[in-house]
């Protein structure tokens, strides 16, 4: 038998809402490795890490740290025992400096005081010793992105780290952040460390590490030696199939227009001009996707045109009409539908069956409601519906959503959302966390709208999604449209990208034209 | 799995009324001197004669309505406790009508339910409107308006009720034709069960069969998926306060005429708090209020008895009480016996 410095063994998970996270999984780590561990949203990846960083007891299966077996209640007993975890997102308290943020919880003391000034030199000897440079008296919310990062890495080396598991860590860095991030990887591998990458990304995985494990659906599908495998095998194995997931897009045919915004501006909190002078137009038949990196104002755009928001200075037109005074009922009577990013919090309600909430948007309408009264006929055979046609692994539509998996949940959005065929539907994210076949559901049902005469307009960080499905593309920057795109499937993601970060912009003349036309 | 899952909370009950009994029988060991009998009074008294099951039916009546307005309230996810306030101010102005109106007597008895659904309407629209357009707690100025309530309840009592010849800080006597009439004979249960009854089934029409209800129910669930689905979470909050204040109030009514012969409570009644209690118990289903409401009908006539036939004070009631709801609404209780159920399930 090799070598392990840790094994997880059988590893089970099931949660209080009946989801298996993970099932058997068995994951080994070698001394001084980079193992990635890849799969997609929802295969369990994160489940795994946090048991193994002590936040989640498994159902089942143990842990051997140097073939000890290990018992952890909590993360402090991980840490005690030389694991560290860098979780996607920071746990540092922004008002604090560098030093502080890295001594908190086992400060130098001078009596009943903070040693300050050891602490600074504390974080100095650490960042010189792992070459992870950083100012030690920075204050943590004036540093960008990949600085916290290095400082979440150095808090976990300080506290005694041997393994290390950073949870999807270059999300939020930029490609050359990345870069530099692996050069620090690297070096803490050659110092004997071993780290645990958490990633989506199979480019980045081929590039960093030494071995992979593959999970799918909570369960393990394999450990490869990076160098042997191609992205192509390893992106088979992630999904579960031949990767070829081809959409039948037919040419469209344009039509009148169905959504004008028209000189659009909105102060946020502490009055930052979130959206400015912003206009664009979606005609019917046709798909307007909106590509951006998230917080440039694309989620104020949205809550705007679903009055989540008043109107501030500019106009919304759904159908010719202004929608500024219309209540969010009256706003859908219009035929405007909305898959929101967030469906927990917006999109269901979780403590609700199915067929409760796929009729949430049209619960007063005949044939669901007549005299006030609901039609229980009627919305079983639209909930049997619905489960059939979006494929909806349930129980019966009495289930309970909270019962259900991300990707399904989301279908029964979707399904919702979908089945009043609306002359406008609003997509956001819409399929963020879902497994590959729940998203290439909806997203044939987004095309059929479309080719049904439906004007959507989509939203996404996924690039890839974005350039598939849309007819045309713009690009926001800073509260701002700087670019448009009329066959995004012709744009390279390079360009895309060059646009999503401000470095290039279309002729703003230009655009209003093409956009308003 | 499905089915277990459903049956969580039945057992969760169960359990919490378990516990509660063994807690009875320690707190009675302790300051019982014949802790075997008082026991036995506490747990069997009330089933020995027709006229203490009457007494739990008849203490069940008042209460299945402020447990079926909780239960309304608690849906739509306000916390509202005017209900005391709701329960004394009804009790106090329809008094009025049974005093100084002579009608026929189903005529009268109907009027005056009526006029009590009216009265709870118009109290709780005070916090429904501060919450649906504010967003001030309701918990609050429900809480405030008690305090309120009870003041004017003592000045109307004090200032136009009073009947100076009686003894005590009573009304003037309601005309007989008020008195509704008792349905079962040997007991003193009156055709008030049968107006709690259908308001039960009238609730559980609402709430699962009427749009309304669907509208109440989903803004308690999620109010921002209910303001995303177009649906006006302010109507919800203002119906679900609705809804509770008539019931409440009719509640209120219906003990005046049934039970009493004068006005006579110069303090808040408890109902109201009481009925938190049931609408927990039964879980917010306003069939389970009638059960919710005979079981804690029998703890208070089981107390009553302990505390007339032995040496067992009746407070412990209230220690009872108080354990049943914290075991009941602790959410993390018995956690771990679902977990396994629900692990044994997926397996």
């Amino acid at each position: 038998m090799e070598d392990y410095i840790l094994q997880m063994q059988q590893i089970t998970k099931i949660y209080g809402n009946g989801i298996v996270a993970n099932k058997d999984v068995d994951f080994n780590l070698k001394q001084g490795e980079i193992h990635a561990l890849v799969g997609e949203n929802g295969a369990g990846k994160s489940t795994l890490m946090k048991i193994l960083f002590g936040m989640e007891k498994p159902s089942a299966g143990k842990i051997l740290l140097s073939g000890k077996e290990l018992n952890m209640n909590s993360s402090n007993d991980a840490i005690a025992n030389g694991i560290g975890m860098v979780h996607q997102h920071f746990m540092l308290v922004e008002t604090f400096t560098v030093a502080e943020n890295i001594t908190l919880g086992n400060e130098p003391k001078k009596g009943l005081f903070v040693n300050t000034a050891k602490a600074v030199e504390f974080t100095k000897e650490l960042s010189e010793k792992y070459n992870l440079p950083i100012d030690p008296n920075a204050i943590v919310k004036d540093l960008p992105v990949g600085m916290r990062q290095k400082i979440e890495i150095l808090k976990a080396l300080a506290r005694g780290a041997r393994i290390l598991i950073l949870d999807e860590p270059t999300a939020v860095l930029t490609p050359q952040e990345t870069d530099q991030l692996f050069i620090e990887l690297l070096n803490l591998k050659n110092q004997g460390y071993t780290i645990v990458f958490i990633s989506h990304k199979i480019r980045e995985v081929k590039k960093i590490s030494d071995r992979l494990t593959v999970m799918r659906e909570g369960g393990h599908k394999g450990v490869f030696i990076t160098a042997e495998v191609s992205e192509q095998e390893i992106s088979n194995q992630i999904v579960g199939w031949e990767v070829n997931i081809e959409l039948d897009k037919k040419s469209r045919k344009k039509g009148d227009i169905r959504v004008q915004v028209k000189h659009l501006s909105y102060y946020g909190s502490n009055d930052v001009l979130v959206l400015d002078d912003v206009s664009f137009s979606v005609r019917a038949g046709t798909i307007l996707g909106v590509a951006g990196v998230q917080g440039n104002g694309q989620v104020e755009l949205i809550e705007l045109m679903t009055r989540a928001r008043d109107i501030e200075t500019g106009q919304i037109k759904v159908n010719g009409k202004d929608i500024a005074k219309l209540s969010v009922k009256q706003l859908r009577d219009t035929g405007c539908s909305y898959v929101p990013e967030d469906r927990m919090r917006q999109g269901v309600g979780a403590d609700a069956s199915i067929k409760e909430n796929v009729i949430s948007n049209q619960y007063n309408k005949p044939p669901y409601c007549q005299n006030g009264m609901i039609q229980q006929k009627p919305i079983d055979d639209f909930a049997d519906r619905c489960i059939s046609e979006y494929e909806i692994r349930c129980g019966s539509s009495a289930t309970n959503l909270s019962m259900l998996s991300g990707g399904n949940m989301q279908k029964v959005v979707v399904a919702r959302e979908c089945s009043t065929n609306p002359a406008v539907l609003i997509a956001e994210q819409p399929t963020r966390g879902v497994d590959i076949g729940a998203a290439h559901i909806i997203h044939e049902r987004i095309l059929k709208l479309r080719d049904a005469g439906s004007a959507v307009l989509l939203i996404s960080a996924d690039l890839s999604e974005i350039m598939r499905l849309s007819d045309s593309l713009i690009v926001m920057y800073d509260g701002k449209i700087v670019a448009y795109f009329e066959n995004p499937e012709q744009v390279s993601e390079q360009e895309l990208g060059l646009c999503m970060l401000g470095s290039v912009k279309h002729d703003p003349k230009q655009i209003r034209r093409i956009v308003n036309g | 799995m499905d089915n277990k899952s459903r049956l969580f909370p039945v057992v969760r009950t169960a359990a919490a009324l378990l516990i509660s009994f063994a807690t009875a029988f320690l707190i009675i060991v302790c300051v019982s001197k014949t802790p075997l009998e008082s026991f036995y009074i506490f747990a069997i008294g009330p089933f020995t004669k027709m006229r203490y099951i009457g007494n739990i039916v008849e203490y069940a009546i008042p209460v299945i309505f402020s447990g079926l307005g909780m239960a309304v309230l608690f849906q739509a996810k306000l916390v509202n406790l005017g209900g005391e306030g709701v329960f004394y101010i009804s009790a106090a102005i329809v008094s009025f009508a049974a005093i100084f109106f002579i009608m026929p007597a189903f005529i009268h008895q109907s009027a005056i339910i009526l006029l009590g659904a009216v009265i709870g309407m118009a109290v709780m629209s005070i916090p429904a409107f501060l919450r649906a357009k504010y967003n001030g707690s309701e918990l609050v100025s429900s809480l405030m308006l008690n305090s309120i309530l009870l003041g004017v309840g003592q000045y109307l009592l004090n200032t136009k009720l009073r009947d100076s010849n009686a003894g005590a800080q009573v009304s003037y006597k309601f005309v007989p034709s008020t008195a509704m009439p008792v349905i079962v004979p040997g007991t003193k249960i009156t055709s008030g069960l049968l107006v709690a009854l259908a308001s039960v089934l009238i609730v559980y029409i609402l709430l699962y069969k009427t749009k309304w209800g669907y509208m109440l129910r989903m803004s308690g669930i999620n109010d921002e998926f209910a303001k995303y689905s177009g649906i006006s979470t302010f109507a919800a909050v203002v119906l679900a306060h609705l809804v509770a204040g008539a019931l409440m109030g009719m509640g209120g009514a219906v003990e005046t005429i049934s039970m009493h012969k004068r006005f006579e409570w110069t303090a808040l009644p408890g109902y109201g708090f009481e009925g938190c209690m049931i609408a927990m118990l039964a879980n917010n289903n306003p069939i389970g209020v009638i059960g919710a409401s005979l079981f804690v009908g029998y703890l208070h006539i089981g107390a009553d008895l302990v505390a007339r036939l032995s040496d067992v004070p009746t407070e412990m009631i209230a220690v009872l009480q108080c354990v049943i709801l914290l075991l009941v609404s602790a959410e993390g209780f018995l956690q771990g016996l679902r977990q396994r159920w629900i692990e044994q399930g997926v397996k």
